[in-house]
């Protein structure tokens, strides 16, 4: 059993290998055929398909072909234009002027103008957008000299890099003529969504499926090849693993099947299973420690847990070898920031029942130290299973754990609301740069009730003023550093422990050809995906 | 005219019970920690406190739970379900959107169910401790025993992966033009498997029912006498025996009106159909209050409709329960 593993795992390297030799050689193999429907699973229904309001990867998969961004990556990760041709900052970083591409026009035949990027900017990312609020806090105004010029304005210096970065997931535009006017959460056009994508918006069938046509008027010459997208929701993993396997769809993204029948495909010759095309998605399994509690308060509490988990166990049988140990706070991914180095508080049971035994926890007559509640966030299926992992790997340290079992908005609501709990793990996925997703969960001052945010109790004053510093500096080489600082920082104090990285994993029909070709590939347009 | 009298006085007694039904179901998803606000902040991803406290405006759960429950149902007097969290649209039109794929599913599972129960019942009766009788008991115990999910995923294993015969899932083809006709065909065929994964418990059910009940019928004096005066053995089974059997099974296929409801939610699950079932745990994981509401109401509405057919069909089987009902 372990043999087999080990192969497969020297086989999945090997695919990865050839993932990364260029493009170019097997491209120039063949031209791409037009034609044909694409049919994607989708693992939930979403309330609004509108992503100049609501940023996730579940809007994106299905609103990213219809809806376009003023930036996307490129195939090497770096920012490449889309409906911006170019951008310049000023010098003094607090203003970033973009200029548009001539001739767009939206689904409804209306041309897109800077008046539009100012609408989206001003009246929907800084008003309703979720990471989007926080990004442009300081976002003053958006000028338009002309109708391919926009100028953004911000009171505090916007670092270009963190701006584009940021963009590429938070700077989708629909059309001003649309909104303007109405209350944007109610708006028709969010769950018929018009924008300047490769795919026209046909049909939403509740419950059912998503249709998108190929734009015939697109920008891109020639593009896209696929004749329809159809997306279908198939909310059971094993009923979708049974549609991919019959060919009723040929795509799952973002984990929507189950861990066991991803490894499961990957033997099959007719998909290609992989972590390709999602690197700039990379996301970790989490300890949040709540520090009202007078022993998690003590760093060294923090410090035996960690050492107490053996997390490239958990990833070798529970994740099926698909993750490592993380070495802090900011992914390997993210190279424009990871500073490299190791985890420091590697699985050492004696070391940890050292450290407890220091911080005055002596084990009671039951050979229990204390006991702690620990709250899972079940939005994946690894979850609860890091959760009892969790429960029994501190169980030998001599902490008991108390597992409450909650759903979604359950867990949420008791983690972030009403502070009721001692530990607490889910995900933490990273955006592109640590000041839109990570930097949040480890500032002070968070009003309470927001998820995904600092609100476990912990502050530190040399931290939130790094954090601060970092998210202004505009001298890219000078962040970089302040982040390495943050990183050392937070693995010195680990407020809350960012126990693995991982990759999404895609699913998809071999027949598929330009497929996980840019780092976050199932969000992107699929403008030159064929089939 | 008595028949009327009779359906508005099995109403009246309904309203009670509705009520009681509809604030318990609120009051339970009011225990249940977290909002609909939290459920559409863990799909999002998160978000800042302001963009929340709108969120929890546009969606009018930032008023006392009381004023909430007392709007709800003042607006349910006016017929008004509500608009739905989920669906940004009234909840009568997402309900009514999902209604017809479960009543379809509800409906032919439910004639399977008792066609083949009774026709097997009637059988195993007929050889009791024959091998006949021991294969068909065996196997409805089986089925019985067998949770709906994984009946329905072996189903698709066996008929939709290896031999490719029916559908692994969904309602019809996707964004294929067909015929009146053809669509219904299509339907049919994408029905076949949840059909017969929803009827096999219900089948074991009522094949067991049927057998015992016509094994007590049939030890009865007017079957003997009937016997005694002649009557062929047919005719004794179909009119005598099997018309006096079938009352137990009767009373069961209503209760089992509600239970069905509840195995949809699996067999919809498993199968990808966009029926009532999905939708009313997905309005629990995303506390969608008033479309699970609209559910419960429209549910209870068909229990008690169908309770109600139960009992015109009880009457016109035996004629004793005619007298009594007036």
């Amino acid at each position: 059993m372990n043999l087999s593993r080990r192969t497969l795992l020297a086989s999945v390297s090997a695919a990865a290998l050839a993932g990364v030799l260029p493009k170019g050689v097997f491209a120039a193999e063949s031209t791409p055929t037009k034609g044909g429907v694409l049919t994607v699973q989708l693992g939930a229904e979403q309330r609004i398909l509108n992503p100049a309001i609501r940023a996730s990867t579940s809007v994106f998969i299905v609103t990213g072909k219809i809806v376009e961004a003023l930036v996307d990556l490129g195939e090497d990760g770096s920012i490449v234009p889309v409906l911006a041709e170019s951008w310049e900052a000023a010098p003094d970083g607090k203003s970033v002027t973009f200029k548009l591409r001539e001739g767009v026009t939206w689904h409804d035949g209306k041309p897109l103008t800077s008046a539009d990027v100012q609408y989206n900017a001003m009246q929907l990312w800084k008003k309703y957008q979720n990471y989007g609020t926080q990004l442009q806090l300081y976002l003053d105004a958006v000028d338009t000299p002309d109708d391919r010029t926009a100028i953004f304005r911000y009171s505090r210096p916007m670092p270009l890099d963190l701006l584009l970065r940021a963009m590429v997931d938070l700077g989708y535009l629909v059309p001003r003529h649309l909104y303007e006017g109405t209350n944007p959460l109610d708006n028709p056009a969010n769950t018929a969504p018009i924008g300047t994508g490769p795919f026209k918006f046909v049909e939403y069938q509740r419950g059912q499926y998503i249709i998108a046509e190929r734009n015939p008027n697109y920008w891109r010459k020639d593009q896209p090849y696929v004749d329809r997208i159809a997306w279908r929701f198939i909310t059971d993993k094993s009923a979708a693993a049974a549609a991919m396997e019959t060919g009723a769809v040929q795509l799952s993204a973002y984990n929507q099947l189950s861990l066991a029948d991803l490894d499961r495909l990957k033997k099959d010759p007719r998909f290609s299973v992989g972590t390709r095309g999602n690197e700039a998605n990379p996301f970790n399994n989490t300890v949040e420690f709540n520090h009202r509690r007078k022993e998690l308060a003590d760093v060294r509490v923090r410090r035996a847990i960690a050492h107490a988990i053996d997390v490239e166990f958990f990833i070798e049988n529970f994740l099926y070898g698909n993750g490592k140990v993380a070495t802090g706070p900011i992914p390997s991914v993210s190279k424009a920031f990871y500073p490299g180095g190791t985890f420091p508080y590697p699985f050492d049971r004696k070391k940890a029942e050292a450290l407890l035994d220091e911080a005055g926890y002596k084990r009671g007559a039951d050979g229990n130290r204390f006991t702690l509640r620990l709250v899972p966030v079940q939005n994946a299926e690894d979850v609860p299973l890091f959760g009892t992992y969790i429960q029994q790997s501190l169980a030998e340290v001599g902490i008991k754990v108390d597992v409450v079992q909650l759903d979604n908005a359950g867990a949420l609501a008791t983690i972030y609301k009403e502070w009721n709990f001692d530990l607490a793990t889910g995900w933490h996925q990273y955006r592109g740069d640590p000041a839109v997703s990570t930097t949040v969960w480890f500032r002070s001052g968070s009003p309470k009730g927001a998820p995904w945010t600092n609100q476990f109790g912990y502050k530190s004053e040399a931290l939130d003023k790094l954090i601060d510093e970092a998210a202004s500096e505009i001298d890219p080489v000078k962040r970089k550093a302040l982040y390495a600082k943050f990183v050392q920082m937070v693995n010195e104090e680990l407020p809350v422990w960012f126990a693995t990285e991982r990759l999404f994993t895609t699913a998809a029909s071999v027949k598929l050809q330009n497929d996980n070709n840019t780092p976050r590939w199932p969000s992107s347009s699929w403008h030159d995906l064929y089939l | 005219m008595q028949l009327l009298s009779f359906a508005l006085r099995r109403l009246a007694i309904s309203l009670p019970s509705l009520l009681i039904i509809l604030v318990g179901v609120f009051g339970l998803l009011q225990l249940a920690p977290g909002d609909t606000v939290d459920a559409l902040l863990a799909q999002m991803g998160g978000g800042d406190a302001k963009m929340i406290e709108t969120l929890r405006q546009h969606y009018g759960v930032d008023t006392p739970a009381w004023i909430q429950l007392a709007d709800y149902l003042v607006r349910l007097v006016h017929l008004d379900l509500g608009y739905s969290a989920i669906y940004g649209k009234p909840v009568a039109d997402v309900i009514f959107e999902r209604l017809p794929v479960t009543l379809l599913l509800m409906a032919s599972s439910l004639t399977l169910a008792s066609l083949g129960g009774v026709v097997l019942g009637v059988i195993a009766s007929r050889y009791v401790h024959r091998w006949q009788d021991t294969l068909i008991s065996t196997l409805g115990m089986l089925f019985y025993a067998t949770p709906a999910f994984w009946l329905g995923l072996m189903a698709v294993v066996i008929f939709s992966i290896k031999l490719g015969w029916l559908p692994a899932g969904g309602f019809e083809e996707i964004g294929v033009e067909y015929s009146a006709w053809g669509r219904a065909a299509d339907i049919a065929y994408h029905m076949v498997l949840p059909t017969i994964t929803l009827s096999l418990i219900f089948l074991a059910t009522y094949l067991r029912i049927m057998r015992a009940s016509m094994l007590e019928v049939s030890t009865l004096d007017f079957v003997r006498t009937a016997r005694a005066k002649g009557v062929d053995e047919t005719s004794i089974v179909t009119r005598h025996i099997l018309r006096n059997a079938l009352l137990p099974l009767v009373t069961l296929i209503g209760l089992h009106a509600g239970t069905m409801l509840g195995g949809a939610v699996v067999v919809e699950s498993v199968f990808t159909l966009p029926g009532l079932g999905r939708l009313a745990y997905e309005s629990v994981v995303q506390r969608d209050l008033n479309t699970l509401l609209g559910i419960v109401f429209i549910s209870a509405l068909l229990v008690i409709l169908v309770n109600f057919a139960v009992d015109l069909i009880y009457a016109r089987l035996d004629p004793r329960i005619r007298g009594k009902g007036n």
